[in-house]
């Protein structure tokens, strides 16, 4: 296998495990890129692509960014906060007016699930989905899914628990597909009223005690608390959700087995997780970083290869 | 299929016996010099310099092996694009006297790749290319190999192919007519 099935990524669900694996495999190679000396390929010089993020982003983009200049690509930015958008354009001409300035590619984050979908019917252009409202978050996955394999060596058998916001969280969904796929078990684990309602439908085991769960698990993914998504009171205080979901030290060290702590940022640290968590050996939080960049390279890289 | 045998594992043997005392000659002092095989295929010729040179010399050679799939120059414009190899190059080869290693030379556009490739790990002092194989008058980029096993002249429709025991199988360079009828 040498090339992905698809020319846009627009989730993980209908992405195959060796099209997953040759992301992986190709990542490693821009890893290896990025810790020479000079840390810059040429393969997309005669590329252009637009980060489009209609949604607020700090690490995603800078992420996807610098995987775009590693990789010489012409990169142009564009935010709702400052366009046109607040004057009434919608979505299909914001981008074929930047399509029109002659852009191969664009990273488009989105509040709206599906966004990406409905631009892939209408636009020749690669589309990278870069987060769609609480639908797919399909590189942050990635990213997980490639620190589990490098931490632990392989992500089949492996035992990984996702905590917290699940109802709202991408992250959560692409993350459940792709460690389906890579053959791992998955558990959710967070308060009933941040769980969706049929996710024992996709096949993950549900645990409602954070003790239980962590003792079940070699991998914790720690989901950040969505303040801006929690317009009705799915917990009465974060004091409470802390108490009762944070994880702590004390926590950690009372398990029987070590695991790993993963977060995809930003850290609401004394929130979901506390700061001598966040900083101990047990997370691989920044390693999450690193690789990200590593992915989104792969991912790019793979995606312009396509040339039919 | 037209075939030709152009070196059998004795003359291979006795070329790569050559290619070494040549790399000698030329090389006063040979701490200074590093050699890189590209990957896919160089390297295992690398391999086989490097464990020739290491009996001629008192010290071992140092060996990287060089990708240089993400520095071609025909990216999108194939119709599957290229799987990268591993990239190894554990020293640094700043002012070094650097020998790129390939199994073919053909249209030069790999070599082009790995001179690019290779000056993100430094600016060597002097750059080399040794190649088992030359097709003479195929050039597309004026590069030219300093050290050659076995030059040949060639036509487009022709390949060489390379069979090495390292890769399975016995070692045998042939000239193949891809459409002899």
């Amino acid at each position: 296998m040498s090339q992905l099935n698809t020319k846009h990524l627009l989730g993980i669900k209908n992405l195959q495990p060796n099209e997953i694996e040759l992301i992986f495999e190709t990542a490693d190679n821009f890893k290896d890129v990025l810790n020479r000396p000079i840390k810059k390929v040429p393969s997309l010089r005669d590329i252009t692509i637009a980060n489009v993020f209609f949604e607020n982003s700090t690490r995603t983009r800078l992420s996807f960014e610098l995987a775009e200049k590693r990789l010489s690509a012409d990169v142009i930015n564009f935010s709702s906060s400052s366009s046109s958008v607040k004057k009434g354009e919608t979505l299909l001409d914001t981008v074929n007016n930047i399509l029109a300035m002659k852009v191969d590619m664009v990273v488009m984050r989105h509040s709206s699930p599906g966004a990406p979908h409905f631009l892939a019917r209408h636009i020749d252009a690669n589309i990278v989905n870069a987060g769609d409202g609480t639908h797919e978050h399909p590189t942050q996955a990635l990213l997980d899914t490639y620190s589990i394999r490098e931490k632990l060596g392989d992500v089949a058998g492996k035992k990984v628990v996702i905590v917290g916001d699940i109802l709202h969280s991408r992250v959560a969904l692409s993350n459940i597909f792709a460690l389906q796929k890579l053959g791992a078990e998955v558990m959710v684990c967070g308060p009933p009223t941040l769980l969706p309602k049929h996710i024992k439908e996709l096949g993950v085991k549900v645990e409602l005690d954070i003790k239980k769960a962590l003792e079940w698990c070699e991998v914790a993914n720690i989901l950040r608390i969505q303040l801006e998504r929690q317009k009705m009171a799915y917990f009465p205080s974060l004091r409470e959700y802390s108490q009762y979901y944070g994880v702590n030290k004390a926590m950690l060290d009372s398990l029987k087995n070590p695991i790993t702590i993963m977060h995809p940022g930003p850290i609401n640290r004394g929130v979901e997780i506390t700061s001598d968590v966040a900083d101990s050996d047990h997370a691989i939080i920044l390693q999450q970083v690193e690789n990200g960049v590593a992915i989104r390279m792969a991912v790019l890289y793979l995606l312009a290869g396509i040339t039919s | 299929m037209q075939q030709r045998l152009l070196l059998d594992s004795k003359l291979l043997e006795i070329t790569i016996q050559r290619l070494c005392q040549q790399l000698i000659e030329n090389h006063a002092n040979f701490s200074e010099a590093v050699i890189l095989g590209m990957q896919p295929r160089g390297i295992f010729l690398a391999q086989r310099i490097k464990k020739a040179l290491d009996k001629l010399l008192p010290d071992e050679t140092k060996l990287g092996f060089l990708d240089t799939t993400f520095h071609r120059d025909d990216f999108r414009r194939r119709d599957v694009p290229l799987t990268p190899s591993e990239t190894k190059v554990p020293f640094l080869i700043e002012d070094k006297n650097v020998i790129l290693i390939d199994d073919v030379l053909y249209t030069g556009r790999s070599v082009r790749a790995a001179l690019d490739a290779m000056i993100t790990f430094g600016r060597p002092s002097k750059v080399e290319l040794l190649v088992l194989v030359d097709r003479l008058y195929s050039r597309h980029i004026p590069i030219e190999a300093n050290y050659v096993g076995k030059r040949v002249n060639t036509l487009e429709s022709q390949r060489v192919q390379v069979e090495l025991k390292e890769q399975g199988g016995k070692d045998n360079i042939w000239l193949i007519n891809t459409n002899a009828e």
